[in-house]
């Protein structure tokens, strides 16, 4: 019979420990410590603000990272962010290969947690298999049970953790002790908690290898310097059990123990070469190293390597690492570019903002002393956490007078806006000037202190042309 | 699977990968078979389509569709949100019915519903003669500029907009220039001289008549005569119109139906009457009052004594007249009274970015 339709392979990565292991550990602690921590930070922003550290205020709408502050109007940062999140991914690849895979990737990181879970409660690769494949027994539904509910526990953390990103994290919590969410918070976390549970602990390797884009397309960042994982086919074969005390000659230094499969999170054998479905984590290099310790043989039989450098030592030359080559120097350079705009959009971000826009009908009014009249809708972004009092004044547009058409009597030296929002005012400039071309002039709006100034250019339209 | 089935197993040679056995002409499929979960996320997603075409409308059927156990339709939704919107103007609402002008023009947010308001009546109800804008045209007054002919106050304004002009109205204004020329008031040279003197009041003397004969000056001389004793009584000895009569400001720069010579001269002979109709009973007191901000706020309005205590304005003492009454039965049914308007909101720029929980 055809099978149009494959059974997903269980995987029971085995148990291993070394240099590799040990930075996964530490990379671990590292993320999930920062993904969980992070909405407890406080930061004092004074009076009008959240004073927590990073935030995205949807409502308000506002996102906050420690000191910087974003208001809508400035997302390009955030595009900013995505694009260097991106290039940085690239380079990244480029130089050490699918290293974020490996360490950092949420997917990775949580999967190796729920596996360390399964680990503590139903023991290692082989008691693992043995249970799970077996009979239903007590044993097995306490077992089972209890992994799936500290799961369960993780996932709902998980859900939790992000949510506390959009609100007041200490705030949040209270409430939802209390029982008090809104129905949004609840299905983000229901949500959060379902898919972190199905992802991490039923999907794992299968997101690498059927759902992840990346996974696909990194080979387009891959060149023959590129650091992968391989393993060493002149050293190794051919591969064979070895008995101690016998003789390497005429071997390879495989004794195909096939340890180096037992471990790997994705159920590969890394001794057929490079594959889709490797993550690059290193848990074979570090099995291998142990074998290689046990037998005697040097280590690195599978290592962290480069197809040039394989191959040089294959025809017995000694060929070095290259890390500058043309696409790690235009990563960098986009790197550069964007951070350099970036940086300078976060340095010179204005606590103000003046934007005026023209009436469009009538674009002017003809009044009855002969003087012409031009309106415009002026909106004014107080960016501090203080009310504002603005002087708006013209420059370039000789006797003529502002007039604000607001609620009160407000005169344009006059403009207060509330702390941090936008303050919209209608005004109308007349002045005593004869029928011509649009007259460029610039509204110039200062606070009060003086402290604070912004331009905007306009036109003074006197006839229709 | 047994070993003879293995063993019958067609495996491309180049690839080692299993085919299908389907050959076309030569040309083999290669069975790389798809993850088995994928395939129930395939049948999830059918179970979830049958699943919708239960609870929402989906089947069409004669005269419309299936109504669905939910029985959510898009028309119930937007009239639950058209509810909240009236829901949030009834807040504003019943403090613009209890403030006066004056409380309207120095609060902010009974200022901002007051426009937001007049703006949505204005383009459905005055837009047609004012155009959209409110420029106006010819014969049609321009509301944002300064010169008005019954009054740029607000309470000018709201008595202009609820009794109309000339209109079906006990209380509209109401005035009546003579057709000079036509009804014979005044010979053609007559007119001529005042035309001439109106036109010079604002300094347009390029196209003259003069006469022939006359001396320029004292052919001004005469029509300045004749204005006094023809003209005066309504434009004012010094032509700056009043707003009793409707009569336009003559001395200034704008000109309703056109300041060209034989514009004026035509005005002078057969005579002007614009008409506005009385919106009393076609919309609601608060409209009308929206409206009036919002017109005398495009710019025109009176600066000073612009806000007046409104004492009597908006409930004068109903008249006793059938006419009246009639109006005020219409006004009762409240069917096509009321336009909506838009709630003003603070900040809409950002609200619009807004996702709200």
């Amino acid at each position: 019979m055809l099978q149009y339709f494959a059974k997903q392979q269980k995987v029971y990565p085995k148990r291993v420990w070394g240099k590799y292991r040990k930075l996964k550990w530490v990379a671990m602690i590292v993320t999930l410590g920062i993904y969980y921590l992070v909405p407890f930070i406080r930061w004092d922003r004074g009076p009008n603000a959240p004073d927590q550290a990073v935030l995205i205020d949807l409502n308000g709408p506002r996102a906050y990272w420690f000191w910087i502050e974003i208001w809508p109007q400035e997302v390009y940062i955030l595009t900013g962010i995505l694009i260097l999140a991106a290039i940085g991914l690239f380079f990244v690849t480029s130089m050490f290969g699918r290293v974020w895979c490996g360490y950092l990737c949420p997917q990775t990181v949580w999967t190796d947690l729920f596996v360390w879970v399964e680990r503590i409660v139903q023991g290692d690769r082989n008691a693992r298999k043995k249970l799970q494949e077996g009979p239903w027994t007590f044993t097995k539904i306490r077992k089972i049970a209890l992994t799936h509910f500290i799961w369960l526990v993780i996932a709902w953390a998980t859900a939790g953790s992000f949510v506390l990103y959009f609100n007041d994290a200490p705030t949040l919590v209270r409430s939802f002790f209390e029982f008090d969410v809104s129905p949004t918070v609840l299905w983000f976390i229901i949500g959060l908690t379902a898919s972190t549970y199905l992802m991490a602990g039923f999907a794992r390797e299968q997101v690498c290898t059927y759902m992840c884009p990346y996974a696909r397309f990194q080979s387009a960042m891959f060149d023959k310097d590129t650091l992968i994982i391989g393993y060493d086919q002149k050293r190794g074969e051919p591969r064979g059990k070895h008995k101690k005390g016998t003789s390497w000659d005429d071997r390879g230094d495989c004794i195909d123990c096939t340890l180096c499969v037992q471990v790997c999170p994705t159920g590969i054998d890394i001794r057929d070469g490079l594959q889709m479905e490797c993550i690059a984590c290193g848990l074979c290099v570090d099995a291998c190293n142990g074998v290689m310790d046990q037998v005697e043989r040097p280590r690195g039989l599978i290592r962290y390597d480069t197809a040039n450098h394989m191959q040089a030592e294959v025809k017995g030359g000694e060929e070095r690492f290259r890390f500058i080559r043309p696409r790690t120097i235009y990563y960098s350079a986009i790197i550069a570019i964007v951070g350099s705009i970036m940086l300078y959009a976060l340095i010179f971000r204005s606590p103000l903002e003046l934007h005026v826009l023209h009436d469009r009908n009538p674009v002017f009014v003809q009044l009855s002393s002969g003087e012409i009249r031009n309106g415009y809708t002026i909106k004014i972004l107080n960016k501090t956490h203080q009310f504002q009092t603005y002087d708006l004044t013209l420059d370039g547009l000789d006797n003529a007078q502002i007039n604000v058409r607001a609620a009160g009597d407000v005169s344009a030296s006059d403009l207060s806006v509330p702390a941090d929002s936008v303050g919209s005012y209608h005004i109308f400039v007349s002045a005593d000037v004869p029928p011509a071309e649009p007259r460029k002039f610039n509204f110039v709006l200062r606070s009060r202190d003086g402290d604070m100034e912004d331009e905007y250019k306009a036109k003074f339209i006197t006839r229709r042309d | 699977m047994t070993e003879d089935h293995k063993k019958d197993k067609d495996i491309d040679e180049l690839s080692g990968v299993e085919t299908t056995g389907h050959s076309w002409d030569g040309l083999q499929e290669l069975n790389n078979p798809l993850p088995r979960w994928w395939v129930w996320v395939w049948i999830a997603t059918i179970v979830w389509s049958v699943w919708y075409f239960v609870v929402y409308p989906a089947w069409p059927v004669p005269g419309g569709a299936t109504e669905g156990t939910s029985g959510y339709t898009q028309f119930k939704e937007l009239a639950e949100s058209q509810q909240e919107i009236r829901d949030r103007q009834a807040a504003y609402l019943e403090r613009f019915e209890n403030a006066s002008f004056e409380e309207i023009m120095n609060d902010e947010e009974l200022y901002a519903f007051a426009m937001a308001g007049g703006k949505s009546a204005f383009k459905d109800n005055c837009a047609t003669c004012h155009g959209t804008g409110a420029e106006g045209g010819m014969g049609y007054p321009n509301l944002n500029d300064d010169d008005w002919l019954w009054g740029g106050k607000l309470s000018d304004i709201y008595h202009t907009l609820r009794y109309g002009i000339r209109a079906d109205n006990l209380d509209t204004r109401l005035s009546q220039m003579p057709a000079f020329g036509q009804d014979k008031l005044l010979d053609k040279q007559q007119i001529n001289m005042v035309v001439d003197y109106v036109l010079s009041l604002s300094g347009h003397t390029d196209d003259a008549h003069h006469g022939g004969e006359y001396d320029p000056a004292e052919y001004l001389k005469a029509g300045a005569q004749i204005f006094q004793q023809q003209c005066a009584s309504c434009h004012g000895p010094d032509a700056k119109g009043l707003h009793e009569f409707g009569a336009p400001n003559l001395t200034d720069a704008i000109w309703l139906f056109g300041g060209d010579r034989d514009t004026v001269f035509q005005t002078v002979y057969y005579s002007r009457a614009g008409m506005m109709p009385a919106w009393e009973g076609r919309l609601g007191d608060d409209t009308i009052r929206q409206l009036a901000v919002y017109i005398h706020e495009l710019g025109g309005g009176a600066p000073d004594a612009a806000i007046l205590p409104d004492e009597g304005l908006r409930n004068p003492a109903p008249l006793k007249s059938p006419e009246y009454e009639k109006t005020e039965d219409l006004d009762n049914d409240g069917e096509v009274l009321s336009v909506e308007p838009e709630v003003p909101l603070a900040e809409d720029a950002q609200n619009d970015m807004g996702v709200h929980e």
